[in-house]
């Protein structure tokens, strides 16, 4: 077990024009820490890890584990395991031999070869299939053989790339907590790469967003979902997604079709009203809260909830949304009770909770950081 | 560092239904059989002409349209081992093809992989300048390639069959191509395990290549074993000669002993039907993949 840091690590594929896959990264992840990595295909987060496994080699930086610069060594001799999204399961040997491959590699004696092999077996349920080829196995258990074959050499830390998306949605909730258990029980220091939020949410110490080969924001899942520090963490992470609606600061009041809130410290100009779903509530019971119509286009029935996707009424209908932030959107979606379906093409009002309301500089897509929660300005105004 | 015992985990898969517990389907006929039966009766026509052939008299195998033989001339073939030195044809051809073939296993496969697998000053366009060998026709190359062998001392020599055919332009191309479909994920799991780059192509990529070898294998034993200009052209004694070549000889300017001829034909070409029945879905496959026939 071992921390890792990533000392402004820079990887460009040559090529005319080279492609900078990934742009001066700086992190330092903690002794026993699961990280997860998580962004967009094509964002850098497999390659940040195929650069820590050293199956790339990097433009520049450095990459340290354990107090140990490993840039410059081979994959097999950082002590580090990695398990792949495909699994890499080598398919002409059974189980017991897979298991088994990275320990003959380090010329382990045959009796600790083979009592680790089986400890492994038992550990992760796999004694059964010991015999079995991969191709004879189905996808929890292969992905279990590749867990084992990672955990088998009692290696510094993991690696793990997408290691539950060729699951399907069941296996992949159960092999999830069985990841989680994993790393709880043993405490490696892990990095676990991942296009799904939910796993990184769930798995993760902390997280990393990354975009075009940029790291984002690097925090708790709290921190970030609560926090994001640009529109594109606060778009990416929570489903549904947050509701963004473009609006216009002027003298410390943005102003949004209907709703006009007080923002103290936000500066003028094209703003992006961020709120999350859990913010807009379908009852008009809170006072202080602003409440706006909104158009109701469209209800999904998802059995614990309802998810209504309405639009903001009163909205300047000529709004250019292109000219900036493609993220700004004009429709908002909140939670409403299984019972309380509204009727699709009809006009509801909802109400905001405005100290959980986030603002954005449109231009820039950067969180405008206010000296104070956000306040009504007359609610009177924005009740139609 | 030992690690610490995991509480087992609750986790129930499912038995994966296996593909070979699948019985071989049953083809049913199809209208395609009806183009098929009668393109294989004409494929198989001349196959059986020389068989006929092999086992009639001289005066028999001159009627037209043929006929079947009056008595079965079992003779014709114990003549092809008397009156010419066939036994020695058969193990030159054997001993050519069995190297060539080898050869080319361990050549074809070790520059494939270079060529798919290593990143090098210059590889896109040697590998260019290698497809580009395979558009130019034997014919064109034959007489340089003599000189090179005369250079040698190879001629009317087996080693003049043997060495221009160590490694083959196309043998490179399709075990490249192979590779290229091998999931690289396989290799690089190898040397997170531990395993030297050369350690990673002898105990994962090399078990794997069992199917593209044996097309190689395959498609080079064939090319080898009926190859006739080359050898015509480099080997002249009688007992250098390969099978192909030894064939020739049975025909004269003025007469042709055909019953011979095709009794020495058909047993020429015995290793090579054992080899397709043996390997018939390779073969099929080899074709099918490589483009070739």
């Amino acid at each position: 077990m071992a921390p890792i840091v990533l000392d402004g690590i820079r990887k460009v594929y040559p090529g005319k024009p080279p492609v900078v896959a990934l742009e001066s990264l700086d992190l330092t992840i903690d002794d026993g820490e699961l990280v997860a990595f998580v962004g967009p295909s094509g964002c850098g987060k497999s390659t940040v890890l195929r650069c820590v496994a050293g199956l790339e080699k990097l433009s520049a930086g450095r990459v340290v584990i354990g107090g140990r610069e490993v840039q410059e060594l081979p994959p097999g001799r950082r002590d580090i395991a990695m398990v792949f999204q495909t699994y890499a399961l080598y398919p002409h040997l059974t189980v017991y031999k897979n298991l088994a491959f990275p320990l003959k590699e380090r010329h382990v004696p045959r009796e600790r070869l083979d009592s680790d092999v089986r400890r492994v077996a038992e550990m992760l349920e796999l004694t059964p299939l010991l015999r079995r080829r991969p191709a004879q196995l189905s996808g929890g258990q292969r992905q279990r053989v590749a867990m084992g074959r990672a955990l088998v050499r009692e290696p510094v830390a993991f690696l793990l790339d997408e290691p539950l998306s060729n699951l399907d949605a069941k296996l992949r909730t159960q092999m999830r907590t069985e990841i989680a258990a994993i790393h709880r029980r043993l405490g490696i220091t892990t990095i676990y790469v991942t296009h799904d939020q939910v796993e990184a949410m769930t798995l993760g110490d902390r997280i990393v967003v990354m975009r075009d080969g940029r790291l984002q924001q690097v925090g708790t899942p709290a921190q970030v979902y609560e926090n994001p520090s640009n529109l594109f963490v606060a778009g990416f992470l929570g489903t549904p997604t947050m509701n963004r609606i473009v609006g216009h600061t002027s003298h410390g009041v943005v102003t949004a079709g209907s709703l006009r809130l007080a923002v103290p410290g936000a500066p003028d100009g094209e703003s992006v009203l961020g709120i999350r779903p859990e913010s807009l509530r379908m009852e008009d019971t809170h006072a202080g809260w602003p409440s706006f119509e909104v158009a109701v286009s469209h209800v999904e029935a998802l059995g614990n909830e309802n998810l209504v996707h309405a639009r903001v009424a009163g909205r300047p209908a000529q709004l250019d949304l292109d000219s900036a932030s493609a993220l700004a959107e004009d429709t908002v979606v909140f939670r409403a009770p299984p019972k309380v379906r509204p009727e699709t093409g009809g006009t509801v009002r909802v109400q905001l909770d405005p100290s959980q309301l986030l603002l954005f500089d449109r231009p820039t897509g950067e969180r405008i950081r206010l000296l104070g929660p956000a306040t009504v300005i007359d609610s009177t105004e924005i009740i139609h | 560092m030992a690690h610490p015992a995991l509480v087992p985990p609750v986790l129930v898969d499912p038995l994966p239904e296996y593909e070979d517990s699948v019985g071989p389907r049953r083809r049913r006929p199809s209208a395609w059989h009806l183009l098929l039966l009668p393109l294989s009766l004409v494929m198989l026509t001349p196959l059986a002409w020389m068989v006929v052939t092999a086992v009639s008299t001289v005066q028999e195998s001159r009627q037209f349209p043929p006929r079947l033989p009056s008595s079965i001339q079992w003779s014709n073939f114990v003549a092809v081992w008397t009156t010419a030195p066939f036994g020695r044809w058969l193990i030159n051809t054997a001993v050519v093809s069995a190297i060539v073939v080898a050869s080319n296993l361990v050549f074809c496969s070790l520059a494939g992989y270079a060529f798919a697998r290593l990143r090098f000053r210059g590889s896109g366009l040697a590998f260019m300048l290698l497809l580009a060998t395979l558009m130019v026709p034997f014919q064109v190359v034959l007489i340089p390639t003599l000189l090179i062998v005369k250079s040698f001392g190879l001629i009317d020599h087996l080693g003049a069959l043997i060495v221009p055919n160590l490694v083959t332009a196309f043998g490179v191309f399709m075990m490249r191509q192979f590779f290229l479909a091998l999931p690289p994920e396989l290799e690089e799991a190898g040397r997170m395990d531990g395993a030297s780059r050369a350690g990673v192509f002898l105990k994962i990529v090399t078990p794997l290549m069992g199917p593209a070898l044996a097309t190689l294998a395959i498609l080079t034993f064939l090319s080898i074993w009926n190859d006739f200009l080359w050898p015509l052209v480099a080997i002249q004694s009688p007992e250098n000669m390969t099978m192909q070549l030894g064939l020739s000889t049975f025909q004269g300017s003025h007469l042709t002993d055909w019953p011979l001829l095709m009794a020495a034909t058909l047993m020429s070409q015995l290793p090579v039907i054992l080899l397709f029945l043996a390997g018939q879905r390779m073969f099929v496959r080899s074709i099918a993949s490589s483009g070739i026939k």
